[in-house]
């Protein structure tokens, strides 16, 4: 019954992108969004989307599946449109009705800034889609590590999200199961009207809830048991460690950002 | 009266990365009033083909009748059918929801639609069948129970639908000894005085031969055997230690015994059994 749910939208791989450290990929997923915001030309876009279907393709996920992640946003993308369409001022007029008017420079306008959302969406898939949700968090805990010492509890932080990444499943586990044993004794989790239903729900949530404390309460016992007493000189299983493609896949993302920012702002060598 | 599965195939998290192929063209019927059990290694899909028993799982391929009437169907005579097969899921003491044991048991007679005091009969029978004391325990909240207690109210609560066909899932897993045997005596005993079918999922050989009178062997999402334990045992005992399931050890140590000379005869498949047999060979009185 619960079967269609996929948690996060982790694809396993063993591609080049697969393969980069986790670090790498979250700081190269914000350099390609300070890229995004540096282009201006159609040329620079071009050049966004062509390294995006690159990285895509570089990443061996299937192209549409990547694609159908856009699908969520649409709605902000068809506001974001029309809203530049018809506010922003311009010569060129391409259509006027009553007081609504569209301009060329709204619909390039418009236009660009849906490719900059798609583009980030999309980008920010790619990450997802190649790494595993335990495999982030930890690089998440990594790159907080600096920011310690003004107070942000970056290991706790990490920890909370690698149970609650870890349980989910095991709990969508626990749900099939007591609804499938409950539908064998006769509940009906779904017809009536909505207070009917929510009624109809006792029999699931009440052993849910019993059996998530029950799991809470044995993973503390387990943890203490493990002498776990936060992060404190705490070692790890898997270092991350920086090696040759992460290197590669910096300098790839880097020389996008200079060459749009050479595009937008000049070469400081060649202008003088 | 009968269930039938056949061609049955079927696929978790079809057309995603994880797909996986649990059952694979498996054709099997169980009769009313015997007693089966599925045997297989973790993993190896038994808990997925008794899902599909009462279509609490829909077959890819393949259909399912329970008594003539196709199980995956929409139809009220389907969900009919459907509630003639009771379900007792692994740890069935994680699905206790009610305040009380009487209230937790009438869950499912009073989905069936029973009135009132057609309800609290079958919760009584059903507690005496557990051996829970309906005076004693019917008020009491089931989580206040030990955990032996709190499956056989799980038990009784399936138990009280008066179901043709009693599926259970490792009944006794995680259970003393002493709970093992007991939860394995009700379960006879209801057999015996409803004629309902037993079909029992267990990892354990020497459990499943104790009280099956037929046997199916899962391997891999396969079907691998069906049939009497001793034909099994003697005429596949090699294939079936291929696949990392043994013997029971009582049949083991009964050929061990014959292999030095002793002269056993019977099918020996408990450890009654196999005293009496060996009095028998040795010329010794057998005493109850």
């Amino acid at each position: 019954m619960l079967n269609n749910i996929t948690l996060g939208q982790y694809f396993p791989g063993t591609s080049f992108v697969h393969r980069l450290d986790p670090r790498t990929k979250l700081l190269a997923t914000m350099l390609f969004i300070i890229a995004i915001f540096f282009a201006q030309t159609p040329l620079a876009y071009a050049i966004l989307c062509g390294f995006t279907l690159f990285v895509i393709l570089l990443s061996r996920l299937p192209l549409l599946m990547v694609l159908k992640s856009v699908k969520p946003i649409w709605i902000i993308l068809v506001l974001t449109l029309g809203i530049h369409m018809f506010t922003t001022p311009g010569e060129t007029v391409v259509y006027q009705y009553s007081f609504l008017t569209i301009t060329q420079e709204g619909l390039a306008m418009g236009g660009k800034m849906c490719l900059r959302l798609i583009l980030l969406l999309l980008f920010s898939s790619i990450l997802t889609f190649t790494t595993s949700p335990i495999v982030l968090t930890d690089g998440i805990e990594n790159l907080l590590r600096p920011f310690k010492s003004i107070g942000v509890p970056a290991h706790e932080l990490a920890m909370m999200m690698t149970i609650a990444l870890r349980f989910i499943p095991t709990l969508l586990e626990e749900t099939d199961r007591i609804m499938k044993a409950q539908t064998a004794r006769g509940a009906d989790f779904e017809s009536g009207n909505i207070f009917e239903r929510v009624k109809n729900m006792l029999p699931l949530l009440i052993p849910l809830f019993i059996s998530a404390f029950r799991r809470a309460d044995d993973l503390a016992v387990a943890m203490e048991a493990r002498c776990y007493r936060g992060g404190e000189g705490r070692t790890r299983m898997h270092e991350l460690c920086y090696v040759g493609r992460d290197y590669v896949a910096f300098a790839g993302v880097l020389a996008l950002i200079v060459v749009l920012a050479v595009m937008r702002w000049g070469s400081p060598l060649i202008k003088i | 009266m009968s269930i039938e599965l056949s061609k049955v195939t079927f696929t978790y998290s079809q057309g995603t990365p994880f797909e996986r192929r649990a059952l694979e063209n498996i054709s099997v019927s169980i009769e009313k009033g015997e007693i089966v059990a599925i045997i297989g290694h973790t993993g190896s899909g038994k808990s997925t083909l008794v899902q599909h028993l009462n279509a609490l799982l829909r077959p890819e391929q393949g259909t399912i009748m329970i008594d003539g009437v196709n199980a995956a169907a929409k139809s009220k005579e389907a969900k009919a059918a459907r509630h003639k097969v009771g379900m007792v899921f692994q740890y069935p003491e994680h699905q206790l929801f009610a305040e009380t044991v009487e209230e937790d048991i009438a869950f499912a007679p009073r989905n069936k639609g029973f009135a009132p005091d057609e309800v609290k009969k079958l919760v009584q029978e059903a507690m005496r069948f557990v051996g829970l004391d309906y005076e004693t325990y019917a008020k009491r909240s089931p989580f206040q129970l030990s955990g032996g207690q709190m499956r056989r109210v799980a038990v009784a609560g399936v138990v009280a639908l008066n179901p043709d066909y009693l599926v259970l899932d490792e009944p006794s897993a995680g259970l003393d000894p002493i709970s093992r045997k007991r939860v394995f005596q009700e379960i006879l005993d209801l057999h015996k005085k409803r004629k309902l079918a037993i079909v029992l999922v267990t990892h354990s050989m020497d459990e499943a031969v104790q009280y099956a009178d037929r046997l199916l062997v899962i391997n891999k999402g396969k079907l691998m055997y069906d049939g009497a334990p001793s034909e099994i045992f003697k005429n596949h005992s090699q294939e079936l230690r291929a696949v990392g399931m043994d013997t029971p050890h009582i049949y083991q140590l009964a050929e061990k015994l014959k292999a030095q000379g002793l002269q056993l005869k019977g099918e020996i498949m408990n450890e009654r059994a196999l005293v009496k047999a060996i009095c028998e060979a040795k010329g010794w009185k057998y005493a109850k």
